[in-house]
């Protein structure tokens, strides 16, 4: 069995475990991350994109809206590259309890959120789209994040420090003696093999799998999986986060990032973390929601749906999920249960996952017996891509792709026509990164994510990877596949109009004229991807 | 249906609210379907295609930010993209929007920008160069004017400039002594081109309204503002639209309805400036709803047994005639065709390339003339394989480009029609005719 052998082990790839391993390679130590798919694979790749100023949560929850705050101004420092300067809204609708707003102008000075209030008439003009009906609005330093591209920044910054990313390692065991952890072994799903790691120190930092680690080390840890579906509107609709001004529920935020829209969430405790169904309700309810705030969202082109689990920690069980706190918990294994050598960082949300990673590293010194300070707020992530440069004032824009694409006349040379990748970032991704299936480089270079759902593109990538890897026909007819299925897991969802018009054109394509399901080779690869289960019909 | 007479006007506007062209993009099924169609696209590099440029560009712009686009210029905006799109994208109209958002934010410029003005200002330049018509014609059409064009204003040396007309048509028309047998009214929109170049075309427009029981009103009237719209002026070319609709507007509300012979222009007022500018006023409305191409006003008389075909005299010719892309672009199959059958032993070879290339002002323009030959060779091949004395073509700037490609004479089918309704013919068609009319005789005499 390969064996490693590690100062500190970082079980997640997620933004947060991602976090983690950066800030303890930065203070030095010998790390490594395991990720049982690919970086972003859970709930960091699954949720709307918003970077929160704070907002949503002045008044329910103060202890949060401060840590977002905080990490808000940290992060537009060390990663604007991967964030839009958009701005937020939280606008009163007539759906909306008018007094709401004098309370969340007043928590937004309790808890430092900088808060503006406009007029109806300014902001639509700055968004012409929205309900003329609203009655009042209030401008807040929300931001739109690309939690695709800033986890690969992370993680490549953790790689120049000296951390090891293990993609496709899903841990099977933990190494237990005595009361001490001492490693895991995981199963390698790229060589089917497994894979033994030790470690003077595991942390868990696996979301809403928590739980799910901390058993096989023999704890109870209850993290409830929070289903949260969102759909994705085919174009902008909207250039500033719009949030309702109420008491946070669902559907009430609409996230312009990159070159969707995407309205959410549903928030509906599940029994699994990777198994679950998105129901028509939740569908129905986003667009009613949505109508609200945008008259006629109702009617625009839906592009996909999908959901994410927040990892919501409690020692005590809450019937309903929502009133869990947000902040997030760190548990000290050693003082909680007697066992060594493992501490589970849970909870919170992607905009503080820099500060969940400087805790739980502050803690690893702590348990190891050394004194680093953490760097993680003060030094620049690296950016990763060429067309990442074009930026405003440091941030992405969402004119960047076309900016790039139309200063190098690149136009005829492009994969994914929908997204505006080129050969040149796909073939990037395909030969420096670290991409095994086609969904990996669309995580990379967001191929597939456009209109067309992979339609134009899927032929045209695997072609490439076949090309660059030099894979056998059927490997690489499984990996097309694979794709598709991926695709057509969000598709499914939002089957109706002009989607439904893209999809059979899709077909065509793949069934009628590729033949793609009958190609030599397996129906489908153990990396392809966990399908949505189908919805429980009650009638 | 119409429950009125086609030349009674509807004085109440529809109400139906309007989605921007943008929101259309929503509709792309990337089928590449514009992609294969587009004339631009096929030969030339410089222009990526309206998939690329519309519904796709389109996700990634945003009104406040600074346009980097370079390619889309490079549109023709000969709208052969809508028409083919099975899905109901507006893309023409979207690029067009995209340019007036370049030259709003300064990506088109200096000297491109004023000769792109200048260009797009055919009322002001036919103000200015008409009256001195030898003179100004002499300084246009020699070496070294164009050199001059060529050099200070980047205006391509070798495009086809009109010659400014020695006499207007509406001093024309004002000395013009109409028929007696007047029973209905209406308005005539004859366009700059007519006006100041070819008021050939606008007399026998009024000919053949004339010869049709029409009294035909010309009121006071402004450029379409179409020339402006496709090179992104659109401030101007608001101007210019809210003037015509003062000028035209209480003339509808009158019960008459407005015709014009440039295909062009009547495209303007009905559809091209109200969704570009977004004005859906109810004037705007009202414009749009009453304005007919003359060809198309005429099928519908005779649809409704209204056109008078008793007098039409045969002229036994084989011509050729290509349906200008703006023409298709109103929707309505081939009127001037369908109007052209009903001259009896005419003989029509129809054209079925896309789009003669000059689209307007587009081949002026230095960078784009090459591709405008290139977009024009399937329609110049067909023309010159047909051994026609002239063709026949509905758009002025078409004429001019397939005259200057072909050398063959070009006229607007209203002019063949006013000649089979009797009316002399001028030049060119009037040394056709009378060609013809020797051959006649020669064999007879045979």
């Amino acid at each position: 069995m390969r064996t490693y052998q590690t100062e500190v082990l970082v079980i997640g790839g997620g933004a947060t475990g991602t976090g983690v391993a950066y800030d303890l390679a930065q203070r030095g130590f010998k790390t490594i991350l395991v990720e049982k798919r690919d970086l972003t694979h859970g709930t960091t790749g699954r949720y709307h994109g918003l970077l929160h100023s704070g907002g949503r949560y002045v008044v329910k929850d103060p202890k949060a809206a401060t840590e977002c705050i905080e990490e808000n101004r940290i992060l537009r420092r060390i990663m604007p590259h991967c964030l839009e300067d958009t701005g937020g809204f939280f606008v009163t609708t007539p759906w909306d309890d008018p007094d709401f707003g004098d309370r969340f102008m007043e928590a937004c000075q309790a808890t430092g959120v900088p808060c503006e209030e406009i007029s109806v008439a300014q902001m639509l003009r700055e968004e012409p789209l929205l309900n003329p009906k609203i009655s009042r609005c209030f401008r807040v330093p929300d931001a739109a994040a690309d939690s695709f591209l800033a986890t690969q920044c992370v993680a490549e910054a953790a790689r120049q420090y000296g951390a090891e990313v293990l993609i496709y390692h899903e841990v099977i065991r933990v190494i237990r003696e005595g009361d001490r952890v001492i490693g895991v072994v995981c199963h390698d799903l790229v060589k089917d093999e497994e894979v033994s790691i030790l470690a003077d120190m595991v942390v868990n930092a696996s979301g809403a799998w928590a739980g799910k680690i901390a058993h096989m080390v023999g704890l109870e840890v209850s993290v409830m999986p929070g289903k949260g579906v969102m759909v994705a509107a085919n174009h902008r609709v909207v250039n500033t986060v719009v949030n309702r001004c109420k008491m946070p529920s669902d559907g009430d935020i609409i996230v312009p990032v990159h070159t969707v829209a995407v309205i959410g969430t549903t928030d509906q405790r599940v029994a699994d973390p990777e198994h679950f169904a998105i129901e028509r309700w939740e569908i129905d309810l986003m667009l009613e929601e949505g109508d609200k705030l945008v008259p006629g969202f109702r009617q625009m082109r839906m592009l996909r749906a999908w959901a994410g689990v927040r990892p919501l920690y409690q020692e005590t069980k809450v019937a309903d999920t929502r009133d869990v706190t947000r902040a997030y918990t760190l548990l000290d294994h050693e003082t909680r249960d007697g066992v060594m050598g493992f501490i589970t960082i849970t909870g919170g949300k992607w905009t503080t996952f820099r500060q969940m990673a400087q805790v739980t590293a502050d803690r690893v010194c702590e348990k190891l017996g050394v004194e680093r300070p953490c760097r993680t707020h003060e030094e620049p992530l690296p950016a990763l891509f060429e067309s990442d440069r074009h930026t405003a004032n440091g941030y992405h824009y969402l004119g960047a792709r076309l900016t790039d694409i139309e200063s190098h006349k690149s136009y005829g040379d492009l994969v994914c026509e929908c997204e505006l990748a080129t050969r040149a970032v796909v073939e990037q991704a395909i030969r420096d990164g670290n991409a095994h299936t086609l969904d990996d480089i669309r995580r990379d270079v967001r191929l597939g994510m456009g209109p067309c759902q992979g339609g134009f593109c899927t032929y045209r990538v695997t072609g490439l990877l076949h090309l660059w890897r030099q894979t056998p026909v059927t490997e690489s007819n499984v990996a097309l596949r694979d794709f598709l299925q991926e695709r057509w897991k969000g598709l499914k969802p939002v089957l109706w109009g002009a989607q439904l018009k893209q999809e059979r054109l899709d077909e065509f394509i793949y069934l009628s004229v590729l033949n793609a399901d009958h190609l030599p080779g397996e129906k489908a690869s153990r990396l392809g991807p966990v399908m949505y289960e189908e919805e429980v019909n009650n009638e | 249906m119409r429950d009125q007479p086609i030349w009674k006007a509807r004085t109440e506007p529809t109400t139906t609210p309007h989605q921007p062209a943008e929101l259309t993009l929503d509709q792309c099924i990337k089928c590449n379907i514009c992609v294969t169609a587009c004339p631009v696209t096929a030969v030339t590099d410089l222009f990526p295609g309206p998939k690329y440029e519309a519904p796709q560009g389109g996700r990634f712009r945003q009104e406040t930010q600074p346009s980097t686009d370079h390619s889309i210029d490079y549109c023709s905006g000969c709208r052969v993209c809508n028409m083919v799109c099975p899905t109901g994208v507006r893309i023409a109209e979207i690029n067009a929007r995209v340019r007036a958002h370049m030259v709003k934010t300064g990506q088109i410029k200096g000297r491109a920008r004023l000769r792109n003005n200048l260009l797009a200002r055919p009322e002001t330049l036919g103000k200015l160069g008409q009256p001195l018509a030898p003179l100004t014609n002499l300084l246009l059409h020699n070496t070294l004017g164009r050199w001059f064009a060529h050099k200070l204003l980047g205006i391509a040396p070798h495009a086809a400039l009109p010659h400014f007309a020695s006499h207007k048509f509406s001093s024309w028309f004002r000395k013009h002594t109409p028929l007696s047998m007047v029973t209905r009214k209406v308005v005539y929109f004859h366009g700059c081109a007519t006006e100041y170049y070819e008021p050939r075309v606008g007399k026998a427009a009024v000919h053949v309204l004339e010869a049709n029981g029409f009294e035909v009103l010309v009121p006071p009237q402004n450029c379409c503002g179409l020339p402006l719209l496709s090179n992104g002026e659109f401030q101007a070319a608001h101007t210019y639209h809210e003037k015509n609709i003062h000028h035209l507007v209480k003339y509808i509300r009158q019960g008459y309805v407005i015709v014009g012979t440039s295909t062009s222009c009547t495209l303007t007022l009905k559809e091209e400036a109200p969704e570009l500018l977004d004005n859906f006023s109810p004037e705007a409305r009202l414009l749009a709803e009453n304005t007919y191409d003359l060809s198309e006003f005429l099928l519908l008389l005779w649809e409704t047994g209204d056109l008078n075909t008793e007098n039409l005299r045969p002229l036994p010719l084989t011509l050729p005639y290509h349906p200008p892309c703006q023409y298709r672009a109103h929707r309505l199959g081939i009127p001037s065709l369908e109007l052209l059958q009903l001259i009896p032993e005419l003989q029509i070879q129809l054209s079925q390339a896309a789009c003669c290339g000059v689209a307007g002002t587009y081949g002026y323009k230095q960078e784009k003339y090459e591709i405008a030959m290139r977009v024009g060779e399937p329609l110049f091949q067909f023309v010159r394989h047909s051994r026609a004395p002239l063709v026949l073509c509905d758009s002025e700037t078409c004429r001019w480009q397939i005259t200057r490609a072909t050398g063959l004479p070009a006229i607007h089918p209203i002019e063949l029609l006013a000649a089979a309704y009797g009316f002399p013919a001028e030049e060119p068609l009037r040394t056709v005719l009378a060609t013809y009319a020797n051959n006649q005789v020669a064999v007879e005499l045979h």
